[in-house]
């Protein structure tokens, strides 16, 4: 018999090596995410998001080079549906971003992927070497908190803790496996009919496959009686799809720490610089609290006056009315003194403005302000948002009036754009946390 | 414990298809099929044979597949080795039904590695090759450092498909053929190896001569033969490297016409099992899914080599009264015609004599180019679709790139050159080519390309990238 059927013995559950190198792959992945760090950081879908859901940030796998054509040049040949005539339009490119070349992720059939990060990853990635400058041992005594981090997800858990979202998926990723429905691929597509990820072409003339794996694509089933898994009432979910959230134990060392966090509310701070300023605290933020358990954070939003607000106010306040910034370090001053003694806190205050304060006089009542904040805290953070267009504005800023504060613990910086952000967080957290 | 698999019988099924298979001329390798979970499926289907060496760019074809899996949006119903016996893959998940098609389909493949031409020289004991290859790259993570041999596999992988000895050359050079008579396993780089112990005379030589003689488009193979500044250990990866693309390039050249065969194949066979009314319905399903127009950036190698095919047969069996008077073709011959065409083309040989104005116009195929933002049809004329579709498969779609100097300024930079045809290089990943070249040669690096129709010189000297218009 010239023709041997086997079933396989083996027991594949242990080979692992795909998942090797795809994890060997997600790493290097995720080093270069890091070089997109800027980027995400400003990513606006991120900043608006509610922060408790998993964010989709589109990578590109990792890039392969080679000596190839370019494929904005090279043109090719397709198939059509019927009669097709010269001038039909295709497909199309994102417009072409003046003084950009075309990006890789603009060409047909670039492979991305859609990697899932937490927003709480994220920031860990974005944060993995910053820290709350001089962090010093502070308070009675060292407390070491055993800090349970809901960050574990697994087959078995307890009811309260099911993971809806991943039970489902992970049922319809059943099903469609047993049951073999699906988008129809017509094997060559550029990209497929389902939102989510542009993918690579699986077939081209001399591809680089080079195996003789035939990727058949899935016929659409068409009985009107065949379950879809559109609809979700449709979905038989098995006990083995069910997933948990579960903790994972890690020990912390706790620092009396506080940041206080300030933003003119002012009507001089327009979009671009509300943004910005949402932008750089949601970040912060994040990265407090998956860093350091214990931190607290006061909320001070001003115009001429100051106010403690709690955090959902602070993100979401609107903004009007002139700018006293005095206003907002001396309510400061006041919290700190009363909550806060500088003896037992790290304190770290930083303040985002336009810079645009009422005048000269309350300039100069904030640089007395400042100084004596200095006093008590490990860093004042000081971030003026001016957009490109208005820097000539800028001798009357607050920035200017700064410029007589010399001192370690006192951090300004300019925030011109979106990508100024990140370079702006890595700014103040400069220094990595100094452990006991 | 035997696993469950969704076939209760996969050895009558496969008895069946055999026999229907021989039954109608098909002559295939000895076959193994094993049945395996999904999984495994697509893991070798990324890596392109079972045992190959890691790498994370086969992690990463691995996660794409497997993700177009889980999401239901694609499935590798078959995968088949080019060995002697073939290995053939099927998915626990097959069904007796989706098996016949799968195995009908094998078949075709293994048949067409056993007689095309292009394969005629191939290693039919790759797997194992690929499996001792593995180890020994293994052993050097092992003894060098996982990041020392992947920063080396992928400078090596970036030009893995620059090996053509000549351009379009139907048999391509294996230095494993003259060892195949011996059975020698593991040694088709013996060649290469020697040459790096041959190097003190080849030094003298080397002053007198210029390197190359004649512009090498054996990129990998110039590199394991004259850089200098390798260890044994990374002239053997580029070796491995070399040799199992070779292995692969046939399978590159006729993904088409292998396609297509294996197609027209599995639909006659299915035909000729007799299925009952509804299976032979689910079958026709299956059938249209896998055979059905491409997208309209790209052409579905299934669609087009099964309709060429099938062309074919139907013009041989009725050839025109004056394909009869002038050329002598007795009606009849399709099924006789096809095996000869299996037997002697490439994709671009195939498409080059059977791509007719016909087919041209059933298909609705049409180039196509840019314009500003939009990808539009530029042409429907046949002439024109089948010769940029058979140019486009020149070199498998990708540049040709020589070494033209292995001593550019006599400081053995070294100097490649694209032979401009038409369509310019993507710079951007030349120039991190360049950079994987540099890495390989240690010496100054240097690409000669048009750009805007000007010469430019790409180079790159271990520091950074630069661009001097010629």
């Amino acid at each position: 018999m010239s023709t041997t059927m086997s079933i396989s013995e083996n027991d594949w559950s242990l080979h692992r090596k795909g998942p090797k190198d795809q994890a060997r792959h997600q790493e290097k992945v995720r080093e270069a995410i890091k070089g997109q760090l800027g980027e995400i950081i400003s990513n606006e879908s991120i900043i608006t998001s509610d922060g408790t859901k998993i964010v989709k940030v589109p990578v590109r796998s990792l890039e392969e080079y080679s000596f190839r054509y370019d494929p904005f040049k090279k043109g090719g040949v397709g198939q059509g549906s019927g009669d097709s005539k010269p001038g039909d339009v295709i497909g199309q490119v994102p417009q072409q971003q003046p003084g950009r070349g075309r990006t890789a992720g603009d060409q047909p059939g670039i492979d991305y992927y859609e990697t899932e990060f937490s927003i709480d990853e994220l920031a860990e990635m974005i944060f993995a070497d910053l820290g709350l400058p001089n962090l010093k041992q502070k308070g009675q005594q060292e407390v070491v908190s055993e800090r349970l981090r809901f960050d574990d997800v697994r087959p078995v858990g307890i009811l309260p803790n099911l993971d809806k979202k991943r039970s489902i998926l992970q049922a319809m990723k059943r099903q469609a496996m047993t049951r073999g429905t699906s988008m129809h691929d017509p094997g060559s597509a550029g990209v497929l009919p389902v939102p989510g990820p542009a993918v690579r072409q699986l077939h081209r003339p001399g591809s680089d496959e080079p195996g003789s794996a035939g990727i058949l694509p899935v016929p659409e089933i068409l009985d009107e009686d065949e379950e879809h898994l559109e609809h979700p009432s449709a979905l038989h979910i098995k006990k083995d799809d069910l997933r948990y959230r579960t903790w994972n134990v890690t020990h912390e060392l706790q620092h009396n720490a506080v940041v206080i966090a300030m933003r003119d509310v002012s009507g001089s701070m327009g979009e671009f610089e509300k943004y910005i300023t949402r932008a750089f605290y949601f970040w912060m933020v994040r990265f407090l609290r998956t860093k350091y358990s214990s931190v607290q954070i006061a909320f001070i939003t001003h115009h001429t006056e100051a106010k403690e607000v709690d955090e959902q106010t602070f993100f979401s306040l609107g903004e009007s009315g002139g700018t006293r910034v005095s206003s907002a370090y001396k309510l400061c001053l006041d919290i700190i003194d009363h909550r806060y003694p500088a003896d037992r806190w790290n304190i770290y205050p930083f303040h985002f403005s336009d810079g645009d304060n009422w005048g000269d006089d309350d300039n100069a009542i904030c640089v007395k302000l400042v100084k004596q904040l200095l006093q008590r805290c490990n860093l004042f953070g000081y971030g003026e948002i001016k957009e490109e267009a208005y820097s000539r504005w800028a001798s009357s800023s607050l920035m200017s009036a700064f410029a007589d504060i010399i001192s370690p613990e006192f951090v300004a910086i300019t925030i011109k754009s979106k990508e100024d952000v990140y370079p702006a967080l890595r700014k103040f957290f400069a220094k990595p946390a100094v452990p006991a | 414990m035997p696993r469950q698999i969704a076939d209760p019988n996969p050895d009558r099924t496969m008895q069946a298809v055999w026999d229907v298979a021989r039954s109608f001329g098909l002559d295939p390798f000895p076959t193994h099929f094993e049945i395996v979970p999904a999984a495994m499926v697509y893991e070798f289907g990324a890596y392109g044979i079972p045992g190959r060496f890691s790498h994370w760019t086969h992690g990463k074809a691995f996660y794409h597949m497997k993700t177009m899996y889980d999401y239901g949006l694609s499935k590798i119903y078959e995968l088949v080795i080019n060995a002697n016996p073939s290995q053939a893959f099927l998915l626990d998940t097959n069904d007796a039904l989706e098996n016949k098609m799968v195995m009908a389909h094998v078949l075709g493949h293994t048949d067409f590695f056993k007689n095309n031409l292009y394969f005629a020289d191939t290693n039919r004991k790759m797997p194992e090759s690929v499996s001792v290859n593995a180890d020994r790259i293994a052993r050097y993570e092992f003894e060098h450092g996982l990041l020392a041999v992947e920063r080396f596999l992928d400078a090596a992988l970036s030009l893995k498909e620059h090996i053509a000895r000549q351009p379009d050359n139907a048999v391509s050079r294996n230095p494993a053929a003259k060892d195949e008579e011996s059975g020698a396993v593991g040694t088709p780089y013996e060649d290469v190896l020697s040459i790096g112990v041959a190097r003190p005379e080849a030094k003298a030589e080397d002053r007198v001569k210029k390197i190359p003689e004649r512009p090498e488009h054996d990129l990998l193979y110039f590199l394991i033969a004259y850089a200098r500044d390798l260890e044994d250990w990374q002239r053997d990866i580029l070796a491995v490297v070399r040799e199992e693309m070779i292995y692969f390039l046939p399978q590159m050249r006729t993904k088409i016409i292998n396609e297509g065969w294996a197609s027209y194949w599995h639909y006659r066979i299915m035909d000729a099992l007799d299925l009952p009314a509804d299976e032979y319905a689910s079958f026709s399903r299956m059938h249209s899914g896998v055979v059905s127009p491409g997208g309209r950036m790209h052409i579905n190698p299934y669609y087009v080599g099964f309709k060429v095919l099938e062309d074919i047969e139907r013009r041989w069996d009725n050839p025109t009264d004056e394909e009869q008077q002038q050329l002598g073709r007795v009606p009849g011959q399709g099924r006789a015609k096809l095996f000869e065409v299996r037997e002697t083309e490439s994709d671009q040989t195939l498409l080059r004599k059977y791509l007719t104005e016909e087919l041209v116009r059933d298909l609705d195929l049409y180039t196509y180019k840019l314009v500003d933002d939009e990808w539009q049809v530029a042409d429907t004329n046949w002439r024109t679709v089948r010769d940029t579709l058979v140019a486009g498969l020149d070199n498998f779609g990708l540049p040709v790139i020589v070494v033209a100097d292995g001593d550019y300024r006599n400081n053995r930079e070294l100097y490649l050159e694209h032979r401009y045809e038409g369509t310019e290089l993507d710079i951007r990943y030349a120039e991190k080519t360049l950079q994987h070249v540099f890495f390989i040669w240690n010496r100054t690096v240097h690409l000669e390309t048009l750009i805007d129709g000007k010469k430019v010189r790409l180079t790159y000297d271990g520091k950074r990238n630069s661009k001097t218009v010629v």
